[in-house]
């Protein structure tokens, strides 16, 4: 049966563990959102449309021989700083910020690219350099990252900014950053936190002292802080209930379906849930790890430490904003907030993870 | 030491990215023990905190208005109602500028300056409402065209709501009085009285009158719905619903048709009237004139009716039946012969000469008789018929103004009556004491004198003065007046009628009280001073006249100088019971600068005693009004 066969084929690549970790997460996305979306069946069947499509392009991706992910990282990249250059001129401004580009029919997001193709980059950058690795060469990736990273900053769009150069720092530091180096930068980033807060906006401003005190500002920037805080904090040990949540159902919660979906989580199912749900996070990250650990090269290594701890920067981030300890930025909770860029990225990255740890990279060492 | 090349070791490498990954490892674990920790504060720690926020964000309770009572006269006349009617109210914390909205508003449907200065008026004077109304009475039109656009108007609302109405208009305003809105002082009032709960969502409240003082059963009791809300405030869902107690039906003793007939029967004259119950003190008519339009109060006056009203010299708000106190004149004089008799200072029999003034021996100061001649010999009966000032100048200065304040003070005067409405004046009933209290002068033997007559430092309100005659006509029994008959609870339909109240009994030895009831009968008699008013009438009346002097009353404005001579002129004064024989209705009329009391007054006792007695109706009817539609 040639069917049988493909199937057979596709699956040889696949990490079981993690895939069923991820499937796991995917169900549960399905119970959030039918509750968040109001019991809404269409809703319901978007987002499961959105994992499905994720779920069918992890699975290619697998598939996909390393050298040829190897062979798309320059492309990607200088794709990705293209169109970001092309959305700095021609893109779309939707909420004050220039984030979308039109394509024809197609409106896409460049900045999301670089999530992917910023990490793909520099893991190809140092697998190449691997074995005449110089310090120089530490200083040329930061510029390869620095380069997206200060387009989208300046878009403006902070968050996922800071979501890229994490991205792309995970390599730098599995790569060997020498510590004086990473310990260096962290002063130095610590000491331009005051020249950095003067070219913050306004309103970006506002959202890091909200977090301060949210109270200053109830209706303004502390509003979602607040009524993220009181949904969780009113689900108390054990939570309301699947679908018995009210702040999310009679709107008090904005974004409830997508950034603050946490929040809606929180409220039904309690602080139990929310260990339960951090605990399956924590098991995809830790598998994601040993998979780091095992991983066959350096390209494997890099991209499969920087994948994976993205993923970890993605939940801290969104449950850290929506519990209140983190500022505002727009971060979806990976796998659980409704949307289809966010979990294609997601589940992208954990399939080029898959790839490169179940190919063998014949030519190379 | 930048460009040498890096030395790879393999194993030092692993050993190297393995450290990373531990160190990175415990790196997420701590940012997870973070959030169970923030988790833990708030599931945990401050649950409870949260908890009631998110009842708060998500219940409200939202008040239901009780249908306030309504008020009928003894018939079941309708004398104050409510019905329903189409509000646009702005809700000035959702709206960032008042005038724009107002203007989009404009331009939907008439908004009159005055709508815009009542308005701004309001959200001056009232800190306590979220919403206030910019135009009340919207036609269903009107109300249409302003729901279609509430979307494009945050802050503003269409509203059905309930309103006060006064059918009869100006008919028994005073004593009805009326409701407007809550201002901050009826609110201040509210919370230290602990009602004001009781008054959410309600806009209305009873300034005077019987709205006033039965404030607290007419209002009835605020209901609940308690809805859960969404984050827009709209109700999503009923929780519970706590239903509105509608405020008590009042039933008043008045006749309102007896009170229109009343008030006509003043004409252009200013004056009161009192008409009471004599066995149990029910107000059967209370008349202030001139009168006002209760219906302009409701939704707050319009400055030129207000000022029309307040500035004018009549003083049409002032309830002079209640407020008003006239020296009782010659009115006195039955209750003076009384104390004489008490206290064995004259017999029915004994005569005085009247030369036509009184004065202390040894004195040349005159007290005259209204009569420059005199009534020659009089008796007592003679003296109440004609009036005789003298021989009550001669019984007082025997009495002593501590016998008389004693004996007068029985039926009530210079007390409050005690009746049901707010604001009553005690008049004064002067003695030693009571001079003592406001002027060092001691009391002179020459003010005894002319308070024998119902002069001096006498005053007593109409209302006061009615509720003596019913004791005259009732043989000594001081009543409560009151204009409540029985108060229907609206949410079981009990009925519950007042009991009559006495307040005091005089003991009036009947052989005392027929002389002077009989001489009261005289009045109206050939030869009396009350037969032009009286004559034919079918059934036997009691009356005393009086004149009442305004020298020495109050008076507050004089600027019209076309009325200085009017009003300088006597107030008449009368009092009269009947039928005589049997009596049912007393009555106390005042006209202003009437001159004597039985040509100005007597004859409005009159049409009111015909009423009430015969049922008789001067033509032509009462006018009623109809429901006042604003704008």
């Amino acid at each position: 049966m040639g069917i049988k066969r493909i199937l057979l084929k596709l699956s040889s690549h696949l990490d079981y563990p993690l895939l069923i970790m991820l499937l796991i997460l995917m169900l549960l996305s399905l119970f959030v959102q039918y509750s968040a979306g109001n019991e809404n069946t269409t809703h319901l069947l978007m987002q499961g449309g959105n994992l499905l499509i994720a779920l069918i392009v992890l699975v290619l991706v697998a598939n996909i021989s390393p050298w040829h992910l190897l062979s798309l990282a320059v492309p990607l990249y200088v794709g990705g700083v293209l169109l970001l250059l092309g959305v700095a001129t021609f893109g779309d401004v939707i909420n004050g910020s220039r984030r979308w580009l039109h394509l024809g029919v197609l409106r896409i997001q460049p900045s999301e690219i670089l999530k992917i193709a910023a990490p793909l980059m520099l893991a190809w950058y140092f697998h190449t350099r691997e074995a005449t690795l110089r310090l120089a060469d530490y200083g040329i990736a930061a510029a390869l990252l620095a380069l997206p990273v200060l387009l989208v900053a300046r878009q403006p769009d902070l968050g996922t900014a800071l979501l890229i150069a994490a991205s792309g720092f995970y390599v730098l530091f599995f790569a060997g950053l020498p510590w004086r180096l990473f310990l260096g930068s962290v002063a130095l980033a610590g000491a331009s936190l005051p020249l950095v807060w003067h070219f913050l906006h306004d309103y970006q401003k506002q959202r890091l002292l909200t977090l301060l005190d949210p109270t200053k500002d109830p209706l303004g920037a502390g509003y979602h802080i607040i009524q993220s805080s009181i949904a969780i904090g009113s689900g108390g040990i054990l939570g309301e209930g699947w679908l018995q949540g009210t702040q999310a159902h009679l709107d008090f919660l904005p974004e409830h379906t997508t950034d603050f979906v946490f929040a809606v989580f929180g409220e039904e199912f309690g602080l139990l849930g929310n260990i339960l749900l951090l605990l399956l996070y924590l098991a995809i990250i830790l598998r994601g790890l040993i998979l780091t650990d095992r991983a066959p090269n350096l390209f494997a290594r890099l991209l499969s430490a920087s994948i994976t701890l993205s993923f970890f920067t993605y939940v801290f981030v969104n449950m850290g904003m929506v519990s209140g300890i983190l500022p505002v930025v727009g971060v979806p909770l990976p796998m659980i907030s409704y949307g289809g860029t966010a979990q294609l990225i997601v589940l992208l990255g954990f399939g080029m993870m898959m790839s490169a740890n179940t190919h063998r990279m014949l030519n190379k060492s | 030491m930048k460009s040498r090349v890096e030395l790879r070791h393999y194993h030092t490498d692993i050993s190297d990215f393995r450290r990373r990954l531990l160190i990175v490892t415990a790196g997420v674990v701590i940012a997870f023990v973070l959030l169970i920790a923030r988790w833990v504060d708030i599931q945990i720690l401050h649950h409870n905190d949260y908890l009631v926020q998110a009842e708060n964000n998500r219940i409200s309770l939202i008040p239901i208005t009780p249908n306030r009572g309504i008020i009928t006269d003894r018939n079941g006349m309708v004398l104050a109602n409510n019905y329903s009617a189409y509000t646009v109210e702005l809700t000035p914390s959702k709206i960032a500028n008042l005038n724009d909205t107002i203007n989009a508003i404009a331009q939907l449907i008439p908004i009159t300056p005055v709508d815009r200065r009542h308005f701004f008026k309001s959200l001056a004077d009232n800190h306590h409402f979220a919403s206030l109304p910019l135009r009340t009475h919207l036609t269903d039109e009107e109300a249409a065209k302003i729901a279609a656009n509430v979307f494009r108007l945050p802050g503003v609302e269409v509203n059905a709501r309930l309103f006060r109405h006064y059918p009869q208009g100006k008919v028994a305003a005073h004593l009805l009085g009326y409701v407007s809105r809550l201002n901050d002082a009826d609110i201040t009032k509210l919370q230290s009285a602990g009602r004001y709960d009781n008054y959410r969502g309600a806009d209305h409240i009873g300034k005077t009158g019987i709205e006033q003082s039965y404030e607290a059963l007419l209002h009835g009791n605020t209901g609940y719905e308690q809805v859960e809300t969404d984050a827009g405030g709209h109700a999503v869902r009923l929780l519970a619903h706590n239903a509105p107690i509608s405020g008590d039906k009042l039933t008043l003793w008045l006749d309102s048709r007896m009170e229109a007939i009343a008030e006509k029967a003043f004409g252009d004259h200013r004056g009161a009237l009192v008409a009471i119950d004599v066995h149990t003190g029910g107000i059967l008519a209370m008349v202030s004139q001139p009168g006002f339009d209760p219906n302009l109060f409701i939704d707050g006056i319009d400055s030129t009716d207000w000022d029309a009203l307040n500035n004018s010299s009549d003083h049409p708000l002032i309830d002079r039946a209640l407020r008003s106190a006239y020296p009782e004149g010659s009115t006195l004089k039955p209750f003076m012969a009384l104390a004489g008799l008490h206290y064995g200072v004259r017999t029915p029999e004994q005569t005085i000469y009247d030369p036509g003034y009184f004065a202390f021996p040894g004195s040349s100061h005159h007290y005259r008789d209204w009569a420059p001649n005199g009534h020659g010999t009089v008796d007592m009966h003679k003296s109440l018929v004609v009036s005789c000032d003298t021989y009550y100048y001669h019984l007082a200065n025997d009495l002593g103004i501590v016998r008389m304040h004693d004996f007068l003070s029985q039926f009530g005067f210079g007390r409050k009556t005690g009746i049901d409405l707010e604001g009553e004046k005690p008049g004064v009933l002067p003695s030693p004491a009571w001079k003592a209290k406001f002027s060092r002068q001691p009391w002179y033997p020459g003010e005894t004198v002319i308070c024998g007559i119902g002069q001096g430092y006498n005053l007593a309100t109409p209302l006061q003065l009615a509720v003596a005659t019913a004791s005259l006509a009732n043989g000594g029994m001081v009543l409560r007046p009151q204009l409540v008959k029985r108060i229907v609870d609206s949410h079981t339909g009990i009925a519950r009628d007042l009991p009559t109240q006495v307040v005091g009994q005089v003991n009036l030895p009947p052989d005392q009280l027929k002389v002077i009831v009989d001489a009261m009968i005289d009045v109206t008699r050939p030869g009396g001073t009350a037969v032009g008013a009286f004559v034919g009438a079918p059934y036997l009346v009691a009356a005393k006249t009086g004149t009442a002097q305004v020298v020495g009353i109050r008076q507050n404005e004089k600027y019209h100088a076309a009325d200085l001579d009017m009003t300088h002129r006597d107030h008449a004064v009368l009092i009269a019971f009947a039928p005589a024989d049997a009596p049912k209705i007393a009555v106390a009329v005042l006209v202003e600068n009437g001159g004597h009391g039985g040509t100005a007054a007597g004859p409005i006792a009159r049409a009111v005693m015909d009423y009430y007695l015969l049922g008789k109706l001067p033509a032509p009817a009462p006018q009623t009004g109809g429901p006042v539609h604003g704008h």
